[in-house]
């Protein structure tokens, strides 16, 4: 099992005012109790009370911060490149690139993959967003949005609409149609709503919800439909570059990276912030899951990649080179797990051994910087984006 | 409607490159000393000869022998350092890149490096063009002169003072001697360039849109913020964790159950489609297949998980429960998702649907949980949210997982899928077919019909498996009398 959440009681009667609504399992002076999020947030706000003041706070929340690391360090058994050493060597990858995609007249900020594995949806800086079939290299649909710098954009699981937002600080949903010739901006749907740009968008397990992080600090959760909030999510203190929705049983929980160095795992049922991660020295830039939801990697712009066991709650590898001084924008990890592909801002893509922490293999072709890597769902081929306004597919 | 929101500057264009640019630095530095650095020498350029002056080829053979990297790696750094600024090209100026060649190259000085902190202002770049257009007496490049028209206009109540500053320091520049204003010029051009790149051309000195909180700044964190800290640290310290050596275990064991599965660790069969062109491999793992591959049959056994998301393992797997008449738990599980991923408009009459379907006394698909489960589930269904069913489902989840799906594995259901599924050929082309190949892409179905497909034949099922109305029934058998 992948997440933890579910065996904690996240529905229910709330203990404070007794409200069935999602909970949000929390600890007052050391005993477990239940509190809906508005509760949580009246405690949290309430004045000063006696015997208390900033100073003491503050204190206490050093405490904790070193009781918890110490709670880390007490089952750090082993590392991970010692349980990699029975591990064989990777055999020399050969990977080429296979298709490149030209039709952007601008710099491509983002792509994603249509579950039938060949389509994709990409979107630049003019505010153009295309769906590709990447195969044949058709051009199926163009739109123009009102914006530049669309920073966001994804493929519905059903393969039937698409999602993308920018500096219009929205995301819209754009229902796709098998008449080339129709106008699909006038079908455009605002869902998400935010008070800054938006940088990331995904669709949940359906067409119907749909999670966007933005530059205003929160990430929320939208009913696609109505264009209801349905959660939102705050902790971060500077902007939300990145999110990635993961990939268990039980599809409660999403991790989400941004400028403050921190990446966040959220409880997508109370809005509960259940892990956080400090140890980048720079902007998260992308975070993603591994293909089991028990860990996630991040790129970022001190030049390295990070991988956090989200089972131990600790970060257990650093993919960095002295040769790699330029922010790693982007990664994706290979259907098994094994690969972890990472584009940077030196115009490369680097391809590193998971287990054993060495670089596998260095992938040239882009002429700007690589702002988005993807495998594709069935794990053939890796699409990267550029500023050099191509996408190129590999294999 | 744009929401224009007033972005504040935080040094966005230094930023989050500081940490780079520091490294690069003293990289840079490092090249320019006189006995361990790149040999510079003098060369004539037009009629003037120019100083420390360095040719590609020595630039990439000291990054190679400094980080030992390959010479294509070596190439790449040498093309972020001309990209950034810190050296630049004497021929073919426009072109941001390192050549492995006898290319002629400086080291730009430090008062143009990017990551001086002020901003290449437009005032600057209106006083640079103007002495140009000084000096070349009004023949600027296309891009320059369309630049300069634009400041032009808009900078219209300074222009005095532009002109006047441009004509200072072109007279101030006549001062010196040949050289060194040949140089100062090849910078400032050099700068220029950087930041106000022509046409289709890249400049790294383009980034993206200004962050909204300045992280560098020092940050005041209120007494509600504290609070809230600590409520996560605690609750994170509770949090139960594994130990390294079992998490880390796990995910070893991910990828070596995985790794034949993995196209890029091995290849698929019969060939990946982005190397043949050909899309064999999708159509023989289509949603709806009459005999699955080898591989898809063999992944449905390493986890319920895979199998249920797979939607033609799902339907292997009904094939199994229908057989053991308990499909009630799969149906329950595959209802409970539709309500946590549906419309919030719909979600009371699934709740309703679900909760007489399945939870009801004497419900016709009544699906067996502990009394705790069932009476929290249905005191919450009284105010239905997509997450009322969430326990019910995790149990009934649970329950499939430990015990049913290992049935499965060991069922003349699943054994008689394993041994009538395909095993592909492996294709292997020449170099001719490959081209034809590349010539005949298949389109394949859309998604979108694909879709309604799938639509169609959920309804059927749904339709075929609902629980008879015995009253519709019998006032249709007495229509009919």
């Amino acid at each position: 099992m992948c997440d933890q959440t579910f065996v904690a009681i996240t529905f229910g009667p709330c203990d404070s005012c007794g409200n069935p609504s999602p909970l949000m399992n929390i600890y007052i002076k050391s005993e477990a109790i239940n509190y809906c999020s508005f509760c949580v947030e009246m405690m949290a706000c309430r004045g000063l009370q006696k015997g208390e003041s900033l100073a003491t706070l503050k204190t206490e929340s050093d405490t904790l911060k070193k009781k918890l690391e110490e709670e880390r360090g007490k089952l750090n058994d082993v590392e991970l490149h010692q349980v990699a050493e029975k591990i064989e060597v990777l055999n020399p990858l050969s990977v080429k690139t296979r298709r490149v995609m030209k039709g952007h007249t601008n710099k491509v900020l983002c792509m994603d993959w249509c579950s039938d594995k060949r389509r994709l949806v990409s979107s630049s800086q003019d505010g153009k967003v295309i769906v590709w079939d990447a195969f044949t290299l058709n051009k199926e649909h163009g739109l123009a949005l009102p914006c530049t710098w669309v920073m966001a954009c994804a493929y519905a699981p059903s393969g039937c609409a698409v999602a993308c937002g920018g500096l219009d600080n929205k995301c819209s949903v754009i229902p796709l149609s098998l008449d080339k010739n129709e106008n699909l901006a006038a079908k455009k749907k605002s869902v998400a709503m935010h008070t800054n740009y938006v940088s990331g968008c995904t669709f949940t397990n359906s067409d119907m919800q749909m999670l966007t992080s933005s530059g205003d600090g929160t990430c929320a959760l939208w009913d696609v439909e109505s264009g209801q909030l349905l959660q939102s999510f705050h902790g971060h203190t500077a902007d939300v570059l990145s999110l990635d929705f993961a990939p268990s049983e039980t599809g409660n929980t999403f991790v989400s990276g941004g400028c403050d160095k921190k990446a966040n795992v959220w409880d997508m049922r109370s809005g509960q912030n259940i892990q956080s991660f400090e140890s980048h020295e720079s902007d998260i830039n992308c975070v993603k899951y591994y293909p089991s939801g028990d860990a996630f990697a991040s790129a970022s712009d001190d030049a390295t990649c990070r991988f956090y066991d989200l089972r131990a709650d600790r970060e257990v590898s650093v993919y960095k080179k002295d040769s790699l001084i330029f922010g790693a924008s982007s990664v994706d990890f290979s259907m098994s797990g094994r690969l972890l592909f990472a584009g940077y801002n030196d115009y490369t893509i680097n391809v590193w051994d998971v287990l054993k922490g060495t670089r596998a293999s260095i992938l040239f072709g882009h002429e700007n910087r690589v702002s988005k890597v993807r495998v594709s769902p069935d794990g053939t081929a890796l699409c990267s984006a550029s500023w050099d306004n191509t996408l190129r597919i590999w294999a | 409607m744009t929401i224009r929101t007033v972005r504040p500057d935080h040094v966005q264009h230094i930023r989050p490159r500081m940490h780079c640019l520091k490294k690069l630095e003293a990289i840079v530095v490092e090249m320019q000393d006189p006995t361990s650095g790149v040999k510079g020498s003098e060369q004539k350029l037009n009629v003037t000869t120019i100083p420390h002056v360095i040719t590609g080829k020595d630039i990439i053979a000291w990054i190679v022998n400094k980080m030992k990297t390959p010479t294509e790696e070596a190439n790449v750094f040498g093309t972020m350092l001309v990209a950034y600024g810190y050296i630049y090209p004497l021929q073919n100026h426009r072109k941001l890149i390192m050549c492995n060649d006898n290319s002629l190259y400086r080291f730009q000085t430090p008062y143009f490096w990017p990551s001086q902190k002020w901003l290449a202002e437009d005032t600057d770049y209106a006083i640079y063009l103007a002495k140009r257009n000084i000096r070349k007496k009004g023949m600027l490049e296309p891009y320059e002169q369309a630049h300069y028209n634009h400041l032009h206009k808009w900078l219209n109540h300074k222009w005095d003072f532009i002109v006047m500053q441009a004509t200072e320091q072109y007279r101030a520049g006549k001062e010196r001697k040949k050289p060194d204003r040949v140089v100062f010029d090849c910078q400032e051009r050099a700068y220029w360039i950087l930041n106000r790149p022509p046409r289709h051309t890249h400049s790294a000195m383009d980034c993206g849109p200004e962050r909204l909180v300045d992280p560098d700044e020092d940050q005041i964190i209120s007494f509600d913020q504290y609070r809230r800290m600590n409520v996560f640290f605690q609750q994170a310290i509770m949090r139960s964790k594994v130990k390294s050596s079992v998490s880390l275990g796990a995910l070893v064991k991910y990828i070596t159950t995985y790794k034949t599965h993995d196209p890029f660790l091995a290849p698929c069969l019969p060939s990946n489609p982005w190397q043949t062109d050909i899309d064999a491999y999708w159509t023989l793992n289509m949603r709806r297949v009459d005999l699955p591959t080898k591989m898809r049959v063999e992944r449905w056994s390493f986890s319920l998980f895979e199998l249920l998301t797979d939607l033609r393992g799902r339907d292997d797997f009904k094939i199994f429960l229908k057989k053991e008449f308990s499909g009630e738990n799969l149906a329950f599980w595959e209802a409970a998702e539709e309500l946590k991923w549906g419309t919030a408009s719909s979600m009371r009459t699934k709740a309703e649907t679900i909760f007489k379907t399945f939870l009801a006394p004497g419900a016709p698909r009544w699906i067996n949980i502990d009394g705790r489960t069932m009476g929290l589930t249905v005191k919450g269904l009284e105010h239905p949210h997509r997450y009322v069913l969430d326990a019910a489902q995790t149990h009934v989840f649970l329950l499939m997982k430990k015990d049913t799906f290992f049935r499965y594995l060991k069922s003349p259901v699943y054994k008689d899928i394993q041994k009538k599924a395909l095993n592909p050929e492996p294709q292997n082309f020449s170099p001719a077919q490959l081209e034809q190949n590349a010539q005949n892409r298949s389109v394949g179905i859309h998604p979108i019909i694909l879709w309604k497909q799938e639509e169609e034949e959920k309804a059927k099922a749904a339709a075929a498996s609902a629980p008879v109305d015995v009253k519709a029934m019998m006032s249709k058998i007495d229509r009919k009398k």
